[in-house]
């Protein structure tokens, strides 16, 4: 697969939404903006891109920052760290696309594409009618991170349950937050093990 | 009848219960909760609630290498109201919890509760905001059996013990 010819393809064809392509051969990702994902995409699914292996997204609130600081004895507090890039965005979904031969069962090709979500417009395209297992995917970073796919029907959560409040995988959802349906307050777990525990015979 | 020293080995365990009349050769007397105890531990038909990798074990333990059958409990029942042993074995989510509270009830007594591995006993190293922390949380456990998972031979030391705690619970 030519990632560099499949790009140049891309830009007739998106024009300026296609911001980067990065690494190579199967390794390859191509970052598109919200408002082209549509577009890239439907390019890709008809140049052969037949199955959609993936689709999650990832969260960059907290990039960069170090949540557990090294102790001042520490050695590694002499070194400087480069600072990583600031992320455009907060969320980004990826796309990660197979071209597979179904005649021989073999990967023709594989590419990742990566879409920043903006969460101004109607949120980021649904890719549904291209792939149908797409439906699934949507459905677990609409669960997990709250992002709302448009132009597609009923989203609802598909790992939780609807009792749940808020999206856990997001940087921001407390670490130690519990919703149980029943049981204790907060999902603590029992202080007491057991009135009367059984306890092996050392003979 | 039998004498007594025809008997199979089990009836040892319920031994210092037998008394044998030299006078009336052939007749046991026992009490009855021993005899109820006896008969219970020995025909245990258990419900595996298995939702997670230590169901691997569990089928480990009930198929011909380790032969959970011999301890009579070789029987699962996947209708709760014929088992007497709710074997939950493996991770509870929050999402499963009221429905394997649901099936405890279901239950007819009398009924054990066993907590097969870390997680269903204290929700082992998953503790995130999807999963139960320790089913004795929710319910009443009567045995717990520790292990990532356990090794079989856990199992069946633990299965040994709840048959010991149903014997000496009688009636």
């Amino acid at each position: 697969m030519d990632t560099k010819a499949l790009l140049a393809e891309l830009y007739d064809v998106v024009g300026l939404g296609v911001s980067a392509l990065s690494g190579s051969g199967f390794d390859a990702f191509i970052t598109v903006e919200q408002n082209s994902a549509r577009k890239a995409l439907e390019f890709l699914h008809r140049k052969g891109f037949n199955v959609l292996a993936d689709l999650t997204c990832v969260d960059y609130l907290r990039y960069g920052f170090d949540e557990r600081p090294l102790p001042p004895s520490h050695p590694h507090r002499l070194r400087r760290w480069p600072s990583p890039p600031k992320p455009p965005r907060r969320f980004k979904l990826v796309y990660r696309l197979l071209e597979l031969d179904p005649a021989e069962g073999l990967a023709r090709g594989r590419l990742a594409v990566h879409v920043w979500a903006t969460g101004k417009e109607a949120g980021p395209p649904s890719v549904m009618d291209l792939w149908p297992n797409a439906d699934w995917l949507e459905r677990e970073v609409w669960d997990m991170f709250g992002i709302r796919f448009s132009g597609r029907p009923d989203i609802k959560r598909i790992l939780l349950y609807e009792e749940f409040v808020g999206h856990p995988l997001r940087k921001d959802y407390p670490i130690d937050k519990r919703q149980p349906l029943i049981g204790p307050k907060e999902g603590a777990a029992r202080t007491v093990v057991s009135d009367e525990p059984l306890r092996p015979d050392p003979s | 009848m039998l004498p007594v020293s025809n008997f199979p080995n089990d009836v040892g365990s319920i031994r210092p219960n037998l008394r044998r009349s030299e006078d009336l050769d052939g007749v046991i007397s026992t009490r009855l909760d021993s005899a109820v105890g006896w008969a219970r531990k020995y025909s245990i038909f258990q419900y595996p609630f298995v939702t997670a990798c230590c169901g691997m074990e569990y089928m480990s333990t009930a198929c011909a290498h380790y032969d959970m059958d011999r301890f009579g409990a070789g029987f699962p029942r996947f209708s709760p109201r014929q088992a007497d042993v709710l074997m939950v074995v493996g991770t509870i989510s929050h999402k499963i919890a009221p429905v394997l509270r649901r099936i405890y009830d279901q239950m007819a007594s009398p009924k054990w509760v066993v907590a097969f591995g870390a997680c269903a006993s204290t929700g082992g190293f998953y503790d995130n905001y999807a999963t139960v922390q320790g089913i004795d949380t929710i319910l009443p456990v009567d045995l717990y059996i520790p292990g990532c998972p356990p090794r079989p031979e856990a199992v069946l030391q633990g299965l040994m013990m709840l048959q010991k705690k149903i014997q000496e619970q009688g009636r």
